[in-house]
């Protein structure tokens, strides 16, 4: 079993028109163990940017304080707010520095660019950027969410739209994977905010 | 280095408070050749006089207004030699930058990354101050920008600032010559003006440097044939 499977967990994120929506699973387990329902894989960046780590749990927690820690003197010294672009470059480059001894964590990066357009970028553990315009995908049931996906994804949705699709392509994916699920959290990033949205999964 | 007896930092204050390290080095930037800049609306000039010891030698292999990456620029008024290191230690900072971030490094970024290696030489033991200010030139997403550079590593944004002989009085000239919504075009003029009121001598195209930053974000040293036309027009 690969060490990225240890934990289980799923991300994934989706383009609309003008908003982005970034969904994962809750659970942490240690193989086939479930230990924890309420792990966030998640994270904010800045008001328009969020970042989701699938892989060794530990790993996902260091890499989160890390960008944290490099974002927030990247604010202090520029005086200015990161563009996702910038900084899926920033992730792509630290996770390549360990290139012989790498973070077990695979990247997801949704955000809104300065002019509202949304970006979406997915990367493997060693930092090869993948960009995609529609949806990108990351964990456990990646090849379920890649065909749930490519069957509900539908060009220039709106914030409402886009929830719902990505929830159920998420929700479809993750009955598949024993070791993912137990709740859904979905963030949907507008130009005017972020909503937070829960959704209950299969408890089983 | 670090275990020879002269490893103590030699910039030590005075009692009233000086370091007069930095001020001898001052006096070195002083004594070099008049290197100015002007930032405009829609870019920034450099210029600078290029005195050679002899007239045997080839002033066209001499280059003191030079590129640190494609959209920043810089020249210097002191010693030659030092500004070479800070030049490469800027095009590092610049290329690392854009291998972390994968775009161009802002003008203030940069500038401060030199200024703060001016500062460490100031501080660390076994070496000596820059003999060098620099004037740095760079149009960046926020807009054009014309930064001066000193032995100390203090560094402070300009709208037109000169250096080396004749700084105080090129200064004055710049005052007066210097508008809020000047063109580059006018800058240029202004710039070769300026050069000419402190130059010993005649100013011809190859006696001068002039490099020129402009909105297409592209740093550009102008031609000796460039050089002669404007000259050609402030006459």
């Amino acid at each position: 079993m690969s060490i990225l499977e240890y934990n289980g967990g799923c991300v994934v994120a989706m383009a609309g028109k003008n908003c982005v929506a970034i969904a994962s699973d809750k659970r942490l387990g240690v193989q086939l163990s479930t230990i924890a329902m309420d792990c966030n894989r998640v994270f904010r960046m800045t008001d328009s940017l969020y970042l989701g780590l699938t892989g060794l749990h530990s790993d996902v927690t260091t890499l989160h304080n890390l960008f944290n820690y490099k974002l927030n003197l990247y604010a202090m010294r520029e005086g200015r707010v990161i563009k996702p672009t910038t900084f899926a470059s920033l992730v792509s480059s630290t996770l390549y520095e360990k290139r012989f001894g790498p973070y077990f964590a695979e990247p997801v990066i949704a955000g809104l660019q300065p002019d509202g357009t949304p970006f979406l970028c997915a990367m493997d553990l060693l930092g090869a950027m993948a960009v995609a315009d529609d949806f990108v995908v990351s964990g456990t049931c990646a090849e379920s969410l890649f065909g749930t996906c490519e069957t509900f994804y539908r060009k220039d949705m709106n914030p409402d739209e886009l929830f719902e699709t990505l929830g159920q392509s998420l929700m479809a994916a993750l009955d598949r994977d024993c070791i993912s699920g137990w709740g859904v959290d979905v963030q949907i990033i507008t130009k005017e905010g972020v909503t937070t949205k829960s959704l209950k999964a299969r408890m089983d | 280095m670090g275990e020879s007896d002269y490893s103590f930092s030699l910039t030590t204050f005075s009692p009233s408070g000086k370091l007069v390290q930095i001020e001898y080095a001052l006096n070195a930037v002083a004594a070099g050749a008049t290197s100015l800049g002007i930032k405009a609306k829609n870019g920034i000039v450099l210029a600078t006089e290029k005195r050679l010891p002899s007239p045997l030698m080839d002033e066209s292999t001499i280059d003191k207004v030079t590129s640190i990456t494609g959209n920043i620029g810089m020249v210097y008024a002191g010693m030659g030699p030092d500004s070479r290191v800070l030049l490469k230690k800027a095009r590092n900072y610049a290329q690392s930058y854009y291998r972390v971030y994968k775009e161009s490094i802002p003008v203030s970024q940069l500038v401060r990354q030199v200024a703060s290696v001016m500062q460490e030489f100031t501080q660390s033991g076994g070496v000596r101050p820059f003999g060098v200010s620099l004037l740095v030139a760079g149009f960046d997403e926020e807009g054009p920008h014309l930064y001066q550079v000193d032995p100390s590593g203090s560094y402070f944004a300009w709208k037109a600032s000169a250096i080396g002989k004749n700084m105080v009085n090129g200064k004055t000239f710049l005052e007066k010559r210097y508008s809020d919504d000047m063109e580059l075009e006018d800058a240029i003029h202004t710039a070769l003006l300026t050069i000419k009121e402190g130059f010993e001598g005649q100013v011809t195209e190859n006696n001068i440097e002039v490099g020129i930053v402009s909105d297409d974000l592209k740093f550009k040293k102008l031609t000796p044939a460039e050089v002669k036309d404007y000259l050609s027009e402030v006459e």
